[in-house]
């Protein structure tokens, strides 16, 4: 039997604000483990929390760029539960008034454009951290409780894994260009659920669902989910049932495995919080927030393809996040040519990147120094060969390309009567490649190109040189 | 008719972490019955057109500007905690 897969997920992201969401306890990742709490986030009898205004804007920025509706009137709500991760045994969070609602982003898988609906978003607050310990303990540090959180729910449109990673990778960049998370999932500022069912096509209701948890990567989602709808359609074809259950997946083996089976659903008795007056949202408030809003990443990929004229691949990884976007952005600013610039970017630049782990802003490399070696490519003074020495040394060292190729003595050669000396040697000392390529192998002549650009250590100007050997083979 | 069962009472009682004796059960099912009946009094208003009360006082917007202030120092967070290790609270390790 053909099964339909339903997926929703959930996803949590930190707001990088300099506080907390309801004490002034610094609201900093890798700081030493207890050192960033208050009696509010250690929920001490008697305190009282108190909002942070930033919080509040920046969730409402969030919500405003995923398209969603902004309450007027809103309110946070008790979730009752007892872990220890939360020192409080209720977290504060939104129940029946999201901040945000009815939202939507547009994914695009295979060259589809699809939009998937976002359910709502609410602001509420991280808890603390825990690490199990061997001998049957958990440590447990409060840094991150009250670390101000909104979460994010999609509505249940996604319907293949490919789907899940295209709308993971779009509401990252969308949040990022807001500039109010790091979405970081290695730091944890960015986490993900995935709740997923299969139905017979054609089927309206939808199937029991599992959730999956420990996705640590938008790469493992996608895996997750990948054996989760292959193991549920084989429990399924073979007249099995699926519990409605949480499962974890497991890194080593690409697998999903049993973590708890869910009866019925969860009895937090949400009451709304007594300690917390309700939040209301003027339409001059929105405004402001929503003026503060920066070109998204699809309105600055249309600008790329329109106005640079860059191919709509280009366009895409070059816009997926602001910091490279912004980064391009000013490089062609400073003169360099789109296209170039482009092919820099996505070329030599993420390779660096990737290759030492970095952020582009670690990098020696700035917009100007790219785009003043960019000009020497374009101008001639340099082989695109010979720029990858000098970029090598822009972006570790810094400098100016001008200078570096001075005083490496990079300077592309371009004069034919110094050209010429390198191509008579050549010549000279291979005849048998001349008499080859005369032959018809025309293989012959690279090998030639080969032994004047080692002889020239990389600085003939391969046009030239071309020219200038095809006529001096001609003579012989 | 009761208006709360003595597994509604059980129930109630394993959420908030409460031991409750069978005795218990029987004596708390009935007296939260009777707190269920008082309230119930307010059905005779009509609240058709009355918002529901999120917060009895009547003020709004609340809010702290977004400035960090160090936190307690880690020696006082850990007075209070029943045992730690490394700088963290240590407790029986619950694994969902």
């Amino acid at each position: 039997m053909n099964f339909e897969t339903v997926i929703g997920l959930e996803v949590h992201v930190e707001l990088k604000t300099e506080s907390k969401i309801f004490s002034s306890a610094p609201a900093h990742f890798g700081a030493e483990p207890n050192t960033n709490t208050t009696v509010i986030d250690l929920g001490y009898p008697g305190v009282l929390p108190v909002l942070n205004k930033r919080a509040v804007e920046f969730a409402m920025k969030a919500a405003m760029a995923l398209n969603c509706e902004v309450a007027t009137e809103t309110k946070f709500d008790r979730k009752n539960y007892f872990y220890p991760d939360n020192p409080k045994a209720y977290q504060i969070s939104q129940f029946d008034q999201p901040i945000g609602e009815n939202g939507w982003i547009e994914i695009e898988v295979d060259g589809q454009k699809k939009r998937i609906g976002i359910t709502r978003l609410h602001l509420e607050e991280d808890a603390g951290k825990l690490t199990h310990t061997k001998d049957g303990y958990s440590l447990v540090d409060y840094n991150r409780q009250g670390t101000p959180l909104v979460e994010i729910v999609s509505e249940p449109d996604i319907r293949t894994p490919e789907e899940a990673y295209a709308y993971l990778e779009k509401l990252k960049s969308i949040i990022q260009y807001t500039e109010v998370s790091d979405c970081k999932m290695e730091e944890g500022s960015l986490r993900c659920d995935a709740n997923i069912s299969l139905r017979p096509y054609g089927q309206e209701e939808f199937g029991t669902k599992t959730e999956l948890k420990n996705l640590n990567s938008f790469n493992f989602v996608r895996k997750g989910l990948e054996y989760e709808e292959k193991r549920q359609a084989d429990v399924l074809s073979s007249g099995g049932v699926i519990e409605q259950e949480t499962r974890r997946f497991d890194e080593a083996t690409g697998k999903t495995l049993l973590m708890r089976v869910k009866e019925g659903s969860d009895d937090y008795r949400y009451f709304p919080e007594p300690d917390l007056v309700e939040l209301y949202i003027d339409d001059e408030w929105k405004e402001r927030v929503r003026a503060s809003i920066p070109e998204l990443p699809d309105q600055r990929k249309e600008r790329y393809m329109n106005e640079l004229g860059l191919p709509a691949h280009d366009a895409k990884v070059l816009t997926l996040t602001k910091e490279m976007a912004d980064f391009f952005e000013a490089t062609v600013e400073e003169g360099a040519d789109a296209k170039l610039a482009s092919n820099w970017m996505m070329g030599e630049v993420s390779a660096y990147l990737n290759a030492e782990g970095k952020e582009l802003s670690e990098a020696a490399l700035t917009p100007q120094s790219l785009a003043a070696m960019i000009k020497l490519i374009e101008k001639g003074t340099i082989s695109s060969k010979i720029a990858k020495k000098v970029f090598k040394e822009l972006v570790e060292k810094g400098g100016d390309p001008e200078k570096i190729v001075k005083e490496k003595g990079l300077v592309q050669i371009s004069d034919e009567s110094e050209l010429l000396k390198f191509v008579t040697e050549a010549i000279d000392a291979n005849p048998q490649s001349v008499e080859d390529f005369k032959n018809g192998k025309n293989k012959a002549i690279g090998f030639l190109v080969g032994q004047i650009m080692k002889a020239s250590k990389g600085q003939a100007n391969p046009a030239v040189l071309n020219k200038l050997l095809m006529e001096e083979i001609k003579k012989r | 008719m009761s208006r709360i069962s003595e597994e509604q009472v059980r129930h109630v009682a394993h959420l908030a972490r409460l031991a409750v004796t069978d005795e218990e059960v029987e004596r708390f099912t009935a007296q939260l019955d009777s707190i269920i009946e008082f309230a119930e009094q307010l059905n005779e208003l009509d609240t058709e057109n009355v918002k529901p009360t999120a917060h009895v006082l009547d003020m709004k917007n609340v809010l702290r500007e977004d400035k960090s202030a160090p936190g307690l120092p880690r020696e006082e967070v850990l007075k209070n905690a029943p045992d730690h290790e490394n700088g963290q609270i240590k407790v029986p390790s619950i694994i969902e």
